[in-house]
C-alpha cells in the first residue's frame, strides 16, 4: 500500500513541477522544453515501478522497469546478437536496397511523363496496402535467414520512398529549369546541381518514414520463421517462456534503434538541407 | 502554377500517341511480368512433374537440376513447361490461380460448401469472407477507439500547455518506434488476464491508429490563424465555443488526412495481432498457409487484405469529399 501512496505522491510532485515549468516565465527556454517531457517520462517510470511492486502485479503480466533494466544488462551479448541479425543484416540492408532502388526508379520515372502518370497512382495505392502480409511468402522464397527479412523490408520501403522522391523531383519551377537550360546544362548536370538538391527535403522525409517501416518489416517477418536469433524471434519465443523481462528488453532495443536512426536522419537532413525554409530560423 | 500547367501539357503530348491510360499500361505490364516470373520460379516442380509424365528433361536427375540455375533450366527445357501456370502448390502462383482461389474460397464455399451460409446459415470458417469479417471487426473497433482517444488527447494538448510540453514529444518519439513489436506481448498479456477474442487485436489496432490522429489533429486544431482567433475573442467566445465553432471545423481536413493513415495502420495492426492467436482472421489464414505450404491460400488472403485496405481508404476519401463539400471547404 505504501508503494501506491508513494506513486501518487510522485505523480503529484511531477505534475506540480511540470505545471510550474510550463506555466512559469521560463517555459519557452530550451531547458524547459527538454526538462518537461523528461520529468513526465521519469514520473511514469517511477509510478510504474511503485504500482507494480505495490499491488503485486505478477511478473508475467507486467515486470517493473528495474527488472527490465536488470534483464537488459544481464543479456547484453544475446541482445547484441539479435541486434546484428535483425537490424544490421535484415533491416539495414533492405532499407539501403529498397531506398536505392526507389530513387533510381524515380529518376527513370521522372524522365518519362507517361511512366510517371502510370506509376504514381499505383505507388500511392501500394503505400497504403498491408505489405507486411507478403512476409510469409518471402520467408518461403528466401529461407529463414536475413535475406527474407531484407526482402520484406525492400518491398515495404520501396513505394513510400518512390512517391516521395518523384514528388521531390517535381519541386523545381519551370523558371529554374529554364535557367539551367540557358547555361547549356544537360540532364545530368541539371539533376546534380538543381533537381536533386531541390528534392532533398522530400527524400529525407521518405527516409524518415521508411526507417520505422524497415524496423517493423524486419521484426514482423521474423514472426514467420527465423534463425534462433533476432529481435522478432526473441520477442515471440520469450513470450512463449513468459520471460517478459527479455521481451521488454528486445522492445527497448527496437525502440532505441528506431529513435536513434530517426535522430540520425534528422541530423543529416539539417546538415544537408540547411538552405531550406523549414530548417532555418 | 505555370509549372503545373507545363507538366500537364507535357504529359498530354506524351499520351496523345498511345491513347492508353498510363495506369492501365503499368498494371498490364506488371501482370505480364508476373506471368513470366511464374515460369522460372516454378521450374523445379514443373520439370519433376513432366519427368514423371515421361518427358525427357535435360539434366535427368532431380539432384542435378537443383544445382542448375532456374533460368538455365527454363532455356534447356522449353518443351516441358506447360504446367508452370497450373501447379497444385506453386512457389509463385499465377494471377488466375489466385483469382480462382479467391472465387472458390468466397462465392463457391459460401453457396455450395457444407459449412457455407446457404447450407448452414452462418459464414463458413473455411471461407475467406468469415476471416475477412473477423479482421474487419477488429480493425473497425480498434480504429474507432484509437481515433476517439486520439482526438481527445489532441484537444487536451491544444488546451493545456503542460500536456503539450510533456506528452507531445513522446507522441512524436513513439512514431519512430516499431510499435508492432509489442503486438504479441499485448495479446499474450491480455489473454493471461482473461481478455481474449476481438479486444486484444482491437487494442493493437487502436494503438497503431492513435498516434497519427493525435499528431494530425494537434496540427489541425492549431490551424486557425491569429486573425480568426482574435475574431472569436471579440465575440467574447469561451474556449469551449472556440473549440466547437472554430478549431474543430478548421481541423476537419487534417482529421481526414490522418484518418486515412490511421485506418491503413489499423488494418496492419489487426493482421499482425492475429498471428499469435490462431483464432481466425486474415493474418491467421496467412500464417496457416505458410505452415502448410499453401501458397495460393496466402496470396488469396493477401489480395483480400489489399482490397480491404483499398476499400477502407477509399471509403474515408469519399466521406472526406462529401464532408468538405457540405462544409463549403471544397467546391
Amino acid at each position: 500500500m505504501i508503494h501506491v501512496i508513494g506513486a501518487l505522491v510522485v505523480w503529484a510532485l511531477g505534475l506540480a513541477v511540470n505545471l510550474r515549468l510550463a506555466n512559469g516565465p521560463a517555459h519557452d527556454t530550451r531547458a524547459a522544453r527538454l526538462a518537461v517531457p523528461l520529468i513526465f517520462g521519469a514520473t511514469i517510470l517511477i509510478m510504474w515501478e511503485l504500482i507494480v511492486t505495490g499491488l503485486g502485479v505478477p511478473r508475467v503480466i507486467l515486470p517493473p522497469p528495474s527488472e527490465i533494466v536488470a534483464t537488459f544488462a544481464a543479456n547484453l551479448p544475446l541482445l547484441w546478437g539479435d541486434f546484428v541479425q535483425t537490424i544490421l543484416k535484415g533491416a539495414l540492408s533492405g532499407w539501403v536496397i529498397g531506398c536505392g532502388a526507389a530513387v533510381l526508379t524515380a529518376l527513370l520515372v521522372d524522365r518519362y511523363a507517361y511512366l510517371r502518370d502510370g506509376l504514381l497512382p499505383l505507388g500511392n495505392f501500394m503505400a497504403a496496402l498491408p505489405i507486411v502480409g507478403t512476409a510469409p511468402i518471402l520467408v518461403m522464397w528466401f529461407g529463414f535467414g536475413w535475406q527474407s527479412k531484407a526482402a520484406v523490408v525492400v518491398l515495404m520501403v520501396y513505394f513510400p520512398m518512390l512517391v516521395n522522391t518523384v514528388a521531390g523531383l517535381q519541386e523545381t519551377s519551370a523558371m529554374q529549369r529554364d535557367l539551367m537550360h540557358t547555361y547549356a546544362a544537360g540532364w545530368g548536370k541539371t539533376l546534380r546541381k538543381l533537381r536533386l538538391p531541390a528534392a532533398l527535403p522530400f527524400i529525407f522525409n521518405g527516409l524518415k518514414i521508411t526507417s520505422t517501416l524497415a524496423l517493423i518489416g524486419a521484426i514482423v517477418a521474423e514472426f514467420f520463421g527465423s534463425p534462433t536469433q533476432g529481435l522478432g524471434f526473441r520477442i515471440s519465443t520469450s513470450i512463449g517462456q513468459l520471460d517478459l523481462g527479455l521481451v521488454w528488453s528486445a522492445i527497448v532495443v527496437a525502440a532505441l534503434t528506431g529513435t536513434l536512426v530517426y535522430g540520425l536522419v534528422v541530423f543529416v537532413e539539417k546538415k544537408a538541407t540547411f538552405w531550406h525554409p523549414s530548417q532555418r530560423g | 502554377m505555370s509549372d503545373a500547367l507545363d507538366m500537364r501539357s507535357r504529359s498530354k503530348s506524351g499520351t496523345a500517341a498511345l491513347r492508353v491510360p498510363p495506369v492501365l499500361t503499368v498494371v498490364l505490364a506488371l501482370f505480364a511480368l508476373w506471368y513470366l516470373a511464374v515460369v522460372p520460379m516454378n521450374v523445379q516442380e514443373t520439370l519433376t512433374r513432366a519427368e514423371r509424365a515421361g518427358v525427357a528433361i535435360t539434366p535427368d536427375s532431380a539432384l542435378a537440376r537443383r544445382d542448375t540455375g532456374n533460368l538455365a533450366l527454363v532455356v534447356g527445357n522449353t518443351h516441358a513447361l506447360g504446367e508452370s501456370w497450373s501447379l497444385e502448390r506453386p512457389r509463385l502462383p499465377a494471377p488466375h490461380q489466385v483469382v480462382s482461389e479467391l472465387y472458390k474460397s468466397t462465392w463457391v464455399e459460401e453457396t455450395t460448401g457444407r459449412r457455407g451460409i446457404v447450407n448452414s446459415g452462418s459464414l463458413s470458417n473455411r471461407g475467406l469472407v468469415y476471416h475477412a469479417m473477423v479482421t474487419l471487426n477488429a480493425t473497425m473497433v480498434g480504429f474507432l477507439i484509437g481515433t476517439g482517444l486520439g482526438i481527445l488527447l489532441a484537444v487536451g494538448i491544444v488546451h493545456s500547455r503542460v500536456m503539450d510540453m510533456s506528452v507531445m514529444p513522446w507522441a512524436i518519439v513513439s512514431q519512430t518506434i516499431p510499435i508492432v513489436a509489442l503486438a504479441p506481448m499485448i495479446i499474450v498479456v491480455l489473454y493471461s488476464v482473461g481478455v481474449q477474442g476481438l479486444l486484444p487485436k482491437a487494442v493493437i489496432s487502436a494503438y497503431l491508429s492513435f498516434f497519427p490522429v493525435v499528431v494530425g489533429m494537434v496540427k489541425g486544431l492549431r490551424s486557425p490563424d491569429a486573425m480568426q482567433m482574435d475574431l472569436m475573442r471579440t465575440y467574447y467566445a469561451s474556449s469551449t465555443e472556440v473549440l466547437f465553432k472554430l478549431r474543430l471545423p478548421a481541423s476537419v481536413p487534417y482529421l481526414f488526412a490522418s484518418l486515412k493513415i490511421a485506418i491503413a495502420a489499423s488494418l496492419v495492426g489487426a493482421i499482425v495481432g492475429e498471428l499469435p492467436v490462431q483464432k481466425g482472421g486474415l493474418g491467421a489464414r496467412m500464417l496457416a498457409g505458410s505452415y502448410y505450404g499453401q501458397t495460393v491460400q496466402i496470396w488469396a488472403a493477401l489480395f483480400l487484405a489489399a482490397a480491404l485496405a483499398a476499400l477502407l481508404v477509399w471509403a474515408i476519401g469519399a466521406a472526406e469529399k462529401r464532408t468538405l463539400r457540405r462544409m463549403g471547404m471544397r467546391p
